[in-house]
Formats: C-alpha cells, sequence, structure tokens
C-alpha cells in the first residue's frame, strides 16, 4: 500500500463576538480591576454574571460588584500548560467562589505546586498588566494568607462605565493533520502522474471521478481503477467576476463542470486558452499541467467541435 | 395508532439585520424565543423541551453550541435535541420538534433556529482549506451559478426572469418589518443593472448575510385549545436526502425535492398542489432557485416554472404567492432561514402575516433545502385542523 | 399505549488510535453493512435513517455530507443529523418510529479523533466569552470533577483506579477496544487525573437498526425493547453546578422508568473513572449490577459515538441472552452537562 498522504490543516479565524448589557459590564468592570455579579430572583449572587438565570430561566441584569479575595472550591494541578491557557508555567486550575458570590468562577491558580493548593485555600486576584475588557483581563489567581475570610456583602453596581466594552475578539486556532483517505489518496497520486484515475462501482458500474471511496448512490466499497480523459465537455459553467480572498486567480474566469471522457460525473476545474464569454456547454476540452502543480491547472479547448447536447445532458 | 395533531401557536423572530452588535449569542436566540412565547402566552415553565438547529459551528466557532445555549433557552432539567441538515436545517429543525408531539412525547416544544454571521464570515466558514484539493471558488454563489445555467439551457428561460424575482422578494421585503433588506429604492433597472457575480447570478440576485433567529412553539390538540390566536396546523411535512454528487443526479431538479413534495401532499390529501395551495415561502437563495423550485414542487411542468414568475403569478398579489416575506433573498441567517419559511407559512394561515398577509390563505407550504441541492425538508400548514 | 420499539441489530469497528489510510466514508461503509446485514435489511428497506457526528473533530465544516455516500441514498432517503453524539440520532429516530411514519431506523455515528487535539477541540464547547478564551481543556475540567468527588469522599486515587483496572479487564473480551487487559494506571496528566482515568484517543464509528413491533420480532431473535429513553441538559456554567452529582442523569433516568426495577447491566458513557463515580450514585447502581461490561469509554472513546456505542453494547447482550434488563448512558458537554439514559429489556426467557 502506498504512503498514506497527510499535511496540515490549520483552522483560524478571529471571531467577533457582541456582548449584550451583562457581559459588557463584567469584562469592561475587569479592565476597571472591578469584579461584578449578578443577583437572581431568590437573592442569589452569579459570578460570573450570567444573561440568564440558570435556574428560572429568567432574564437578569442586577449587577453588584464583589470582591478581589476569594475561596477555591476545587482544583486540578496542571504540570504541562498547553497553548491559549492562562500561564506558561506550572498552574492550577480553579474555581473560585469570589467573597461575596454563591457561585464560582473557573480560572488559573499560581502556586509553587500541588502541595500548596487545597480546596478551601484564600486567593485573590492577579490583575493583568494590559488590561482590554476580556476575561483575561484576571491574569491568575494567587494564594493571599489574609486569615480573614468573612464573607464580604455585594454590593449594589450600576454597571456603567466610561467608553464600555461592548465586543471582544476571540482568536481561535485549531492545528489538524489531514488524510484523504484510500480512494482520494490513490486519485491524487495518479495525478503526481497527469493521469486522471477514477474508481468504478462494483454494483452498478458507474465511474466516479474523483473517487471518494464508495459509490453514493449504491453504498458500496468501489476499488476499481479507471483511467478517464484526459479530454471531456463542458456541461456547464459559471463566469466568475469575484476575487476570492487567499484564491489567487486573476478575474473573470470560467468556473466549469466538465465530464471527463469515460466518467459518469463531471469533476470541476477552471476553463483558459480561450476568451472567457466564449466559453459554452458542450465545449471539448483537455488539462493543461503545469510544472509540480497537484491538478491540471486549467482546461483548454482541443479545437474538436462542441459536443452535441444530447450526449452530456445526463451528466448536467 | 393515529399521530397526535400538531399545531403551531407561537411565532417569534429577531429583527434580521447584518450585524446585531447589541447582543450576545444567547441574547440573540433569546430574542426570538421570547417572543414565540409572547404570541403563544406562555411561559418557559410551559415547555417540556427545545429542539435548536443551525447552520455549521465553525460560522461563530462554537462547537455544539446548544451546551452553552441551555441556561439561555430554558432548557435546564428538560430535554435538548440539536440538528444539523445544512442548509434545510431550519424546516428539518421544526420537523424532529413535531416529531416529539406527534409521537405524544411531549405536549409542548420550543424549537428555534439561528445563525450571527457576523461572529465570523460565512464565506470564510464556507471554504476552509482543505489540503490537496484545487482552490477554486469564491462563495456559494459559485457553486449554484452552474446550475442555474443548466436550468435556462433545459427551460429556454428569458434571461431576464432572474431580476424579476429579486424585484419582487424585495418589493416584499419592505411589507416584513423583521426582514433585513430594506431597498426601498428598488427598480427593476436597478436590480438588472446590478453586477454579474457568477454570471449568470447578479448581485442583487443573491441573499445578504444576516444575524438572525426564529421560534416557534408546537403544541398537540390540548394545548391548541388553550391557544390565544389562532394555530397553525401541520398537514404533511417531510424530509428527503440524496447524495451530494452522484451519476444522473439532476441539480436542476432534484429528485429528492419532488420526493419530499409528493410526501408532503400525500399527508395533505393535495393531488393539484397549483390550485389547493394557497401560497409558497420557499427557500431561494438565488433568484433563479423560484422558477427551479415551482417546477420540482409540482406547481408547473417541467421547463414551466419560469412562466408563472414572468406572468405575476408569484407576485404577493398574485394567484400563487411566493415569498411574501422577501424571502431568502431579502434575509438569511443562514440556519434560520428554513425555520423562517416554516414559520412565515404558518403566520400566514394564523392570518398574522400583517402587511405582507395573503388574503383568505388556508392552506400554505414552508420549503427548505441544503447541501449541493440534496437534503429537502418541507411542511403544509393549514388554518384547519387535519382531518384525521 | 406507546408503540413498542426494539434495537434489533448493532455494529461498531474496531477502534484504533488512528485510521489515517481511511476517509470517514471507508471507516464507516463496513459497520452500515454490518448491521444491515445482522437484520437481514437493504438501505432501501429502511424507513428514516438519523446520524450523529460533529465538524469540529474533522475540522471541516458539513462533514457529515461525504458521509452519506455510505448509506446509498438512492433514491432519496427520509433522513436527519445531528450535531450531538449518536445516541441522540437514536433518540431522534427512536421519536420517528413513535410517530408510525416509519418501522425501521438506521441510526450510524462516527468520529476521528486523530486529524485533531481532542483535548483543544472540547474547549470549544465551552462559554465563549469567560471561558472558552482560557482554553481548559476537557482533561483539566474532568480533573476538577474529580478533585470535587475526593474533597466530597466519595473517591480517592485508589478507588479510580480500581474504576480503570476493572474496565480495562473487562475490555479484554472485547475485541473491537483499543485499550484492553493490565493498563499501568501511569503519571498525572491533570492531578488528580492519571493517564490510567483518561480514556484513549481514537478512531471510530458504529450502527444500530432499530425497528418497531412485529418488525422487530421477526428481525431479531431477542429484540433489545426500548421501554424508556429520556435525556436532560443541566446548565453550562461549571461554578454553578453540583459537580459531583449528575441530577439530569437522575432526572433521565427516572422518566426513562429504570428505577422501577433492577437493572442487570449498566452501559455508562463515563469517559474518566471519576465520572463513573458520580453516574453510578445518580443511578444508584449497587455492586450487584454489572457496570460496562465492554470495558466502557476507558477501554475505546470515539467522540460522537461512543454514546451510541454504550447504547448497542447493552442492546447486544440483551440479544446474546447476556442482559435482561439493562441500561445505557451517553453524555454531553463538559464534566457531565448533558446526559441520555435508555432502559432496554429483552422478552422473558
Amino acid at each position: 500500500m502506498p504512503e498514506v498522504l497527510k499535511a496540515p490543516l490549520v483552522v483560524e479565524f478571529p471571531f467577533t463576538r457582541s456582548l449584550g448589557p451583562v457581559q459588557s459590564a463584567f469584562l469592561t468592570g475587569l479592565r476597571e480591576r472591578v469584579l461584578l455579579g449578578v443577583k437572581t430572583g431568590d437573592g442569589r449572587t452569579l459570578v460570573p454574571p450570567v444573561e440568564y438565570d440558570p435556574v428560572t430561566a429568567e432574564e437578569i441584569h442586577d449587577l453588584v460588584e464583589v470582591a478581589p479575595t476569594g475561596t477555591v472550591t476545587t482544583w486540578a494541578w496542571n504540570h504541562a500548560p498547553r497553548r491559549g491557557q492562562p500561564l506558561d508555567t506550572p498552574f492550577a486550575w480553579v474555581l473560585v467562589r469570589l467573597d461575596g458570590a454563591d457561585t464560582a468562577l473557573l480560572h488559573a491558580l499560581d502556586a509553587a505546586g500541588p502541595d500548596a493548593v487545597h480546596s478551601g485555600l484564600r486567593v485573590r486576584v492577579r490583575w493583568a498588566a494590559q488590561r482590554s475588557g476580556a476575561i483575561t483581563d484576571i491574569a491568575c489567581f494567587e494564594p493571599y494568607d489574609s486569615g480573614d475570610d468573612a464573607a464580604a456583602e455585594p454590593t449594589g453596581h450600576d454597571g456603567r462605565f466610561a467608553d464600555p466594552v461592548t465586543g471582544i475578539v476571540a482568536p481561535a486556532r485549531l492545528d489538524y493533520v489531514y488524510s484523504p483517505g484510500r480512494a482520494q489518496s490513490a486519485h491524487l497520486d495518479a495525478l503526481a502522474e497527469q493521469r486522471t484515475v477514477g474508481e468504478r462501482c462494483p454494483s452498478c458500474r458507474k465511474v466516479y471521478v474523483p473517487p471518494r471511496g464508495a459509490c453514493p448512490t449504491c453504498g458500496v466499497a468501489t476499488s476499481e481503477a479507471v483511467e478517464v480523459g484526459p479530454r471531456g465537455t463542458v456541461t456547464t459553467y459559471c463566469i466568475v467576476n469575484i476575487k476570492a480572498k487567499n484564491l489567487d486567480i486573476e478575474v473573470p474566469y470560467v468556473y466549469a463542470h466538465i465530464a471527463l471522457d469515460g466518467a459518469d460525473l463531471a469533476l470541476h476545474g477552471r476553463i483558459g486558452g480561450i476568451p472567457y464569454d466564449q466559453v459554452r456547454m458542450g465545449l471539448r476540452v483537455e488539462p493543461v499541467w503545469t510544472d509540480g502543480g497537484r491538478h491540471p491547472d486549467h482546461y483548454r479547448p482541443t479545437g474538436e467541435p462542441d459536443a452535441d447536447y444530447e450526449t452530456y445532458k445526463e451528466l448536467l | 395508532m393515529s399521530k397526535e395533531p400538531v399545531a403551531v401557536v407561537g411565532i417569534g423572530q429577531t429583527r434580521h439585520v447584518a450585524a446585531r452588535r447589541d447582543v450576545s449569542i444567547a441574547g440573540l436566540v433569546r430574542e426570538a424565543a421570547q417572543r414565540a412565547l409572547l404570541d403563544a402566552e406562555l411561559t418557559w415553565a410551559d415547555i417540556d423541551a427545545v429542539v435548536i438547529g443551525k447552520a455549521p459551528d465553525f460560522f461563530e466557532g462554537v462547537m455544539m453550541p446548544e451546551l452553552y445555549l441551555a441556561d439561555a433557552l430554558g432548557a435546564v432539567g428538560k430535554p435538548m435535541l440539536r440538528v444539523h441538515t445544512a442548509g434545510s436545517v431550519g424546516g428539518s429543525t421544526a420537523l424532529v420538534a413535531t416529531n416529539l408531539i406527534a409521537g405524544r412525547v411531549h405536549g409542548t416544544v420550543l424549537t428555534l433556529a439561528y445563525e450571527k454571521q457576523s461572529e465570523s464570515n460565512a464565506m470564510w466558514g464556507l471554504s476552509l482549506p482543505i489540503p490537496f484539493q484545487q482552490p477554486l471558488l469564491a462563495g456559494a454563489g459559485g457553486f449554484f451559478a452552474p446550475h442555474v445555467r443548466a436550468y435556462m439551457r433545459r427551460s429556454g428561460a428569458p434571461d431576464t426572469v432572474g431580476s424579476l424575482v429579486a424585484y419582487k422578494d424585495r418589493r416584499n421585503a419592505l411589507k416584513n418589518p423583521y426582514a433585513h433588506l430594506h431597498e426601498h429604492d428598488i427598480t427593476l433597472e436597478k436590480v438588472q443593472a446590478s453586477p454579474m457575480l457568477w454570471d449568470p447570478i447578479r448581485y442583487s440576485e443573491t441573499c445578504p448575510s444576516s444575524d438572525g433567529a426564529c421560534a416557534m412553539i408546537l403544541t398537540d390538540r390540548a394545548g391548541a385549545a388553550r391557544s390565544p390566536r389562532p394555530p397553525a396546523w401541520l398537514h404533511g411535512g417531510a424530509m428527503r436526502s440524496e447524495p451530494t454528487l452522484f451519476a444522473g443526479k439532476d441539480a436542476v431538479s432534484p429528485q429528492a425535492g419532488k420526493d419530499c413534495a409528493a410526501d408532503v401532499y400525500r399527508q395533505a390529501g393535495i393531488t393539484d398542489p397549483r390550485r389547493e395551495i394557497d401560497a409558497v415561502e420557499m427557500y431561494v437563495p438565488f433568484s433563479w432557485y423560484e422558477p427551479m423550485w415551482l417546477e420540482n414542487l409540482g406547481f408547473a411542468d417541467e421547463g414551466e416554472g419560469w412562466k408563472l414568475t414572468e406572468s405575476g403569478v408569484t407576485e404577493l398579489d398574485g394567484d400563487l404567492p411566493v415569498n411574501m416575506s422577501g424571502g431568502v433573498l431579502s434575509t438569511n441567517p443562514i440556519g434560520a432561514s428554513g425555520m423562517i419559511r416554516f414559520a412565515e407559512a404558518a403566520l400566514q394561515v394564523r392570518g398574522q402575516a400583517g402587511e405582507h398577509q395573503v388574503e383568505g390563505a388556508r392552506r400554505v407550504l414552508g420549503h427548505a433545502y441544503g447541501g449541493g441541492s440534496q437534503f429537502f425538508s418541507m411542511w403544509l400548514v393549514g388554518a384547519e385542523p387535519p382531518v384525521l | 399505549m406507546t408503540r413498542e420499539i426494539a434495537v434489533v441489530a448493532f455494529g461498531q469497528t474496531d477502534h484504533r488510535r488512528t485510521s489515517d489510510e481511511l476517509s470517514e466514508v471507508e471507516m464507516l461503509i463496513p459497520v452500515l453493512h454490518d448491521v444491515l446485514g445482522q437484520a437481514g435489511l437493504k438501505t432501501g428497506d429502511i424507513g428514516f435513517t438519523c446520524s450523529g457526528s460533529t465538524d469540529y473533530l474533522a475540522g471541516r465544516a458539513f462533514s457529515f455530507t461525504m458521509a452519506l455516500d455510505g448509506v446509498g441514498a438512492w433514491p432519496p432517503i427520509s433522513e436527519s443529523h445531528v450535531e450531538m453524539d449518536g445516541a441522540w440520532a437514536l433518540y431522534e429516530a427512536w421519536t420517528k418510529l413513535l410517530t408510525g411514519d416509519a418501522d425501521t431506523a438506521l441510526v450510524y455515528a462516527y468520529g476521528k479523533s486523530s486529524p485533531g487535539s481532542v483535548r483543544d477541540v472540547l474547549t470549544r464547547q465551552l462559554d465563549p466569552y469567560y471561558v472558552a478564551p482560557l482554553w481548559p481543556d476537557s482533561v483539566a475540567l474532568a480533573a476538577l470533577q474529580a478533585q470535587a468527588l475526593i474533597d466530597a469522599g466519595h473517591a480517592d486515587e485508589p478507588a479510580l483506579a480500581g474504576v480503570a483496572a476493572r474496565s480495562r479487564a473487562s475490555a479484554a473480551t472485547n475485541s473491537h477496544a483499543q485499550l484492553s487487559g493490565s493498563v499501568p494506571q501511569g503519571d498525572y496528566v491533570v492531578r488528580p487525573l492519571r493517564t490510567g482515568d483518561c480514556p484513549p484517543v481514537g478512531d471510530g464509528a458504529a450502527a444500530v437498526v432499530l425497528a418497531a413491533g412485529d418488525r422487530a420480532r421477526r428481525l431479531c431473535a431477542r429484540p433489545a425493547w426500548i421501554r424508556g429513553i429520556d435525556h436532560r441538559i443541566e446548565a453550562h456554567a461549571l461554578g454553578v453546578r453540583d459537580l459531583t452529582d449528575s441530577p439530569s442523569t437522575r432526572l433521565a433516568a427516572e422518566k426513562a422508568g429504570v428505577f422501577e426495577r433492577p437493572v442487570d447491566t449498566a452501559e455508562l458513557y463515563a469517559p474518566f473513572t471519576s465520572q463513573e463515580v458520580v453516574l453510578r450514585r445518580a443511578l444508584r447502581l449497587d455492586d450487584r449490577v454489572t457496570v460496562n461490561p465492554s470495558g466502557g469509554a476507558l477501554a475505546a472513546n470515539p467522540i460522537m459515538a461512543a454514546g451510541l456505542i454504550r447504547i448497542g453494547e447493552a442492546a447486544a447482550r440483551i440479544h446474546r441472552g447476556e442482559s435482561d434488563r439493562a441500561l445505557a448512558h451517553a453524555t454531553s458537554g463538559p464534566c457531565l452537562q448533558q446526559n441520555l439514559v435508555a432502559l432496554l429489556e429483552g422478552d422473558p426467557r
């Protein structure tokens, strides 16, 4: 069996998140080193403040200020921090019930080691030096041995700040290693030799290109390799006039469905070597390869007479 | 044992816009749900279960967002299901919810669909770079445009038909306060002068990108009897799927769409849809899909759909109004778009559609599709309870 | 009287750390053929099809559309998909059969964890404003729950190690398991959880056939009747929940009728040893109940399929006559946020 094809796949985007009034007040508060919670109908104080009561589903918005000190309710020692986590040295994940709050907030605790951490530990917020209105404005928690753990009463707060934060940018990156599977790998290997190879369904005998390992109508695995083309017929197309961000193709160009000779459905490709406004359904084309390209760069007219509509209308 | 009849007693939508910067994702869905509850005069405690749908999670970058949204939708302590069937998801979600009632699992269910596209960029979400694949296209328009060309070739439709649909839907949207696009100065000439993006699809013949949510309260016969406003009754509902690409696929008029409609008509006892159905909310993200779906859904013979559009039959005051709300062409929070079709159909038979109400609408079809024209979901709702 | 619905066939892949020589559909096809073959059915005989998967594992939007190629959806089929574990796909199919619109259903689920880092991927499930920006991974959250359990006196590290050892010993008879036999408990991953307390990361797929009434009796010698199935969700934020308890599991079990009579078997989707402790307490399972004879998720954890596999494993024991009344459980979300419980029974022998 040939070696499995693999390539990195990075899924990355800076998501822009609008906050709504409660979350806006909380995150703006962090920027100003003020910790806000929200009161529920039955008098509990939730920190961090949520927009909807988890018990009654009521919308809640009465904000209160709580202390930057609190108590660890549970913890977990993370000796190997991962990308994006609050600290890059070993730390404890903690749930902290801030003084004045009835619920706990998840964050990191900077501590000497696991022996220095226990549930019930008193901690306080360590603020980030640069704050923008995000949960990371709390750099982490740190142990705080005041000995005084009298629960502070939360005090009312109108949640108003100058220049409130109304949105955050949440960048997210996930790294994958993509492998296309057996059938597509075989197809790609053949393309590297400038051959287009599909697979035939053992049941309905249709030839699929590119093959995906299964006949989608019969639900059975395909395996018999069949070389198709290189020539084919344009079955339909559109003229693309809009430039895609990371697509290095000059507009306008023709994006076409091309039924290669011997294939039972059309694949997709770009048409070149002819003015874009002269491309037509039925045009006979052939692939043009460039050095090192994994796919034909484009397809160009062969000069043959156009195919009759009746010969390809089933492939539309 | 027969199925429990299902009624729509509450409908809520957000005012759809390009970016709802004043609310969180939870705030957006909550707004639609709260309006649906208000319409039904029910509270969170009256809801037995929640069925939520949306298009790909990558659009907002939240994986399985029903987990985070449980609190906002009053689902804590209740069953919550999350449906994803590509573009048809809004319709499929409503149908999954109807099964909970029809199968007598629950009495009253909240169903909701949303998309907050401003959190990312739909074009990014739809075209994540897949290694070894040749990047060729920009956006969904490029995917569907060749099928539109195939339809034009097959039907001989004049190339002006697409602009007629866009002009109609954008004018209908002016009568719908929830619609995203309100182009007060729209003219047919402007539509026809707009640039070709993916020839034969013009800019004005494409859908916008919206933030929005839509919610419905579905209930059983007993719940409907308590409804303060006239319910819409489910007369038929179905989903059909076929593979994305296959030898012999008819991308212009997919068999799955025909079969889905036939199933709905059979359930509803409809033998002549063109005469027996009063109006249609169909999923038309690119204007040419109106004539294409008119044929696929059996309102016109093959190759004849464009004649209905051209002769004004599908206008708001026509004989078979289509997309009275302004349709997907005027509002497209992707995951919610199918449910908006279903909800707008229900509004019509309840007589609650306001300025875009079709007088005397008794039976209306809601339609959604997705993927590579492969996933279909439809329902037919009526002003009267179904005959059992 | 509600319709009688049963699991009549169950199949799964061997679960492996990687399956990069196969695409999702290539991995799925043998399993689909297996269950249809067991029931003696063809795709065209199936009344409804429903699947469960997530785009986030594959890193591709609409990834489930390609998996549909393995079903052979032609002529077009009545079909749906949940972006949830396949256990919820089975729930949707069960409701469809209840309406009488279909007599049989094919349910499948698949997950390939090998392309990405599942610990990082699952952080994207969390509150996107307050929690996800901190990237707390799935092991870390489970470890917070485990410590709470230890602090409450419901478990200690040796007890957790015992759960791990028992599960993998049971898996020795499960040829599909990824991890079985004597497996060292290992070092801390996130303390107090050690390697042995955590599930293996791997790829796999599973499928189930459901049938109603007499149809089920014709397709299977001893159908596993779904006497009850229910699922419930809890609040999302960890800080508002009692992590040592699972009230949603208990409520779902109550609604499913689990507490009316003792079960003999329980297949629990507890990816971490500590979560089995939480679930046993919530479900009031004592030592007379055989828990996770398959080895459970500690032996194989193909995300999105592992919950469906619990139902399938419980049903298969009933098919084989090894159980008369079995409970199956599935979970979703951080620290058991959402839970499904199914109660399965065989006809009296």
